[in-house]
């Protein structure tokens, strides 16, 4: 696949990527088939959320056919949930972690990035190379190492910065901004050097504000991965005061649920609270959120 | 740009001397910014990738920070002990069980939804976010409903009432590790759906025409045309799956208690959780590790030797 097929556009009318298909005459039959095959997957996928949401508000949370069913709206799951694992810290924690993240992801992202498609140094090649080996790597299991030097030889536990070092470099998002840098004409470049300004400075001021997009899609794809993190947090912090809202959710599933009146409400109001800044994220940048995008940073 | 760049000053030093001190200049520039990525890297991933195998054939305890304990060489007793562990063979057989149901399942869903999401249609992008939302939510807040939904008093199960399996889903030792599988094949679909959309904008439009001049029907040109058109997003789809399956932690850990019932659902990765940190064997854990890299290793050269076969 290459890197700039563009995304299917949403709905424009008369759009030529959709030519394709009326050239194929469709028949009503077919159309409707489409359709409730589309509808069908909305449901199963947007169903668990519908779930999350209305039996997080139920007074009493219980399993049977009516749980469905929004009725006897109340808020004190968010109050339970809260006095269980306290949200608003968890909520700091989370946010502390995921900007540390990304601040590192983009400044660490960019230099590298930049240096790797527009300037030559020796040892280019090779760091390229290793850019591409890394993103096969999966990070799960480098944790049992990673957790005996963190943890135990640097005593990083229990600290952001140990929840966040392992993340603050993303290859993906060096890749990313690569391929974007690549696509600049080096005239421009060549043009700022002749009037004399740092590489810093051409990567500040002629570099990034032409890399916008590339930026919102590396922020956006670096988010939900802090964000969502639950092995990694959950390993570096024993105290609770310390943990992300993923980790604090999971020991109240698995052991804390006993402390409140409607365990399973509680748990849901938790989800939600924990799913929310991801998906309102989502919905807001949508349109930058495309298949392209997500190829290129997959294609690694 | 106020700054004046130094060879600005009235030609003293020669245009080759200046171009070559640019040349210096930019190449320290470049090793300068890609040294903290390589920093990074070196710290985050060669350290620790040493720091395992060498773990793996040492005794190894925990020790607190700043204190020190001794490391005795033991050769490959920890891959013995590894190898002879029934619960690891368990959890190596769950990976297969994993691609066996994740692997058809996704390609064929995923498929199936950006054929029809690439049709002329209304609401696309009310479908696309529909089908992305599980992918970007997080693993911790979806296992919290699935296991309210599958639980044995759950909404499913209500739902099928006699029809209920029994023991229910999720503390069934043959339904547990699928159920996984179905939760990370729902989890995830939404981003291959996206990933086969963008495969289906390169397979040619005269391709369908010239397949439909041969008098092919639409199901036909979904065969002969479709599948083949986006076999390297299939690759992909193998690769992850292989990468997802070896990394499984949070969804048995969470979903079914731990890789429950009786290690039914048990993963490696949960395996070096509960052997290296809980019960303080890291060394057998380290081992553990560096078997599931081998594994993962031959698993995707077979995969890539069979899903590239024919092109």
């Amino acid at each position: 696949m290459s890197v700039s097929t563009p995304a299917a556009p949403n709905g424009t009318p008369g759009h030529t990527v959709d030519e394709p298909r009326s050239a194929r005459r469709r028949t009503p039959w077919a159309t409707a088939v489409t359709y409730l095959l589309l509808a069908l997957g909305a449901v199963v996928f947007l169903f668990p959320f519908l779930y999350m949401v209305v039996g997080s508000l139920r007074k009493t949370t219980t399993g049977d056919l009516s749980s469905a069913v929004p009725r006897g709206i109340t808020g004190s799951n968010y109050t339970a949930v809260n006095g269980a694992i306290s949200l608003g810290r968890s909520l700091l924690n989370s946010g502390v972690v995921t900007i540390g993240v990304l601040l590192c992801t983009l400044v660490f992202g960019l230099l590298a990035g930049y240096a790797l498609a527009q300037l030559h140094f020796r040892g280019r090649g090779t760091v390229f190379a290793t850019l591409l080996l890394v993103q096969m790597v999966p990070f799960q299991l480098l944790t049992l190492p990673l957790y005996v030097l963190v943890v135990r030889d640097y005593g990083l536990g229990d600290s952001y910065l140990g929840m966040i070092l392992p993340f603050a470099v993303n290859s993906t998002a060096v890749f990313l901004f690569r391929q974007f840098f690549l696509q600049m004409p080096r005239s421009l470049f060549e043009a700022a050097r002749l009037d004399g300004a740092s590489e810093l400075r051409i990567l500040v001021q002629v570099a990034l504000p032409m890399a916008r997009p590339a930026v919102l899609t590396a922020m956006l794809l670096t988010f939900i991965g802090p964000w969502n993190e639950f092995l990694w947090p959950f390993l570096v912090t024993k105290d609770t005061a310390m943990q992300p809202l993923a980790v604090s959710l999971a020991s109240f599933l698995s052991n804390l649920q006993g402390t409140v009146s409607n365990p399973t409400g509680a748990l849901l109001a938790g989800a939600c609270v924990l799913a929310a800044p991801a998906v309102a994220l989502f919905l807001l940048f949508q349109r930058h959120f495309t298949s392209t995008d997500i190829d290129s940073g997959v294609k690694g | 740009m106020t700054h004046l760049s130094p060879a600005a000053d009235g030609g003293r030093t020669s245009r080759r001397g200046a171009a070559a001190r640019h040349g210096r200049i930019r190449s320290l520039t470049g090793v300068l910014f890609v040294s903290p990525y390589v920093l990074f890297v070196l710290a985050v991933f060669a350290v620790p990738l040493v720091y395992t195998v060498w773990i793996s054939v040492h005794r190894f305890y925990f020790t607190a920070p700043g204190t020190h304990a001794d490391s005795p060489w033991v050769g490959l007793s920890n891959y013995r002990d590894v190898f002879t562990d029934p619960v690891v063979g368990r959890a190596f057989v769950n990976i297969v069980v994993f691609l066996v149901i994740n692997v058809p399942l996704t390609v064929i869903l995923s498929l199936v939804l950006a054929s029809a999401l690439n049709a002329k249609i209304r609401f696309r992008s009310f479908f696309r976010a529909a089908y992305y939302l599980p992918y970007i939510t997080a693993s911790v807040a979806l296992v919290a409903v699935w296991q309210f939904l599958f639980g044995t008093d759950g909404f499913v199960n209500h739902a099928l009432g006699p029809l209920a399996p029994d023991p229910s889903w999720l503390v069934n030792a043959h339904l547990a590790m699928p159920m996984i599988a179905f939760f990370v094949t729902w989890k995830q679909l939404g981003f291959f759906v996206m990933l086969y959309l963008a495969a289906l904008q390169n397979v040619g439009k005269e391709l369908y025409e010239a397949a439909a001049v041969d008098g092919a029907g639409r199901i036909r040109q979904f065969f002969s045309v479709t599948v083949p058109g986006v076999r390297p997003a299939t690759t992909l789809v193998v690769i992850y799956a292989i990468i997802t399956g070896a990394n499984l932690f949070s969804e048995p850990y969470l979903l079914t208690g731990g890789g429950g019932p009786d290690h039914a659902s048990v993963s490696p990765v949960l395996l070096m959780y509960q052997k290296g940190i809980e019960q303080g064997h890291p060394d057998f854990a380290a081992a553990l590790g560096v078997v599931l890299v081998c594994f993962v290793l031959l698993i995707s050269l077979a995969a890539r030797k069979l899903t590239e076969r024919g092109t």
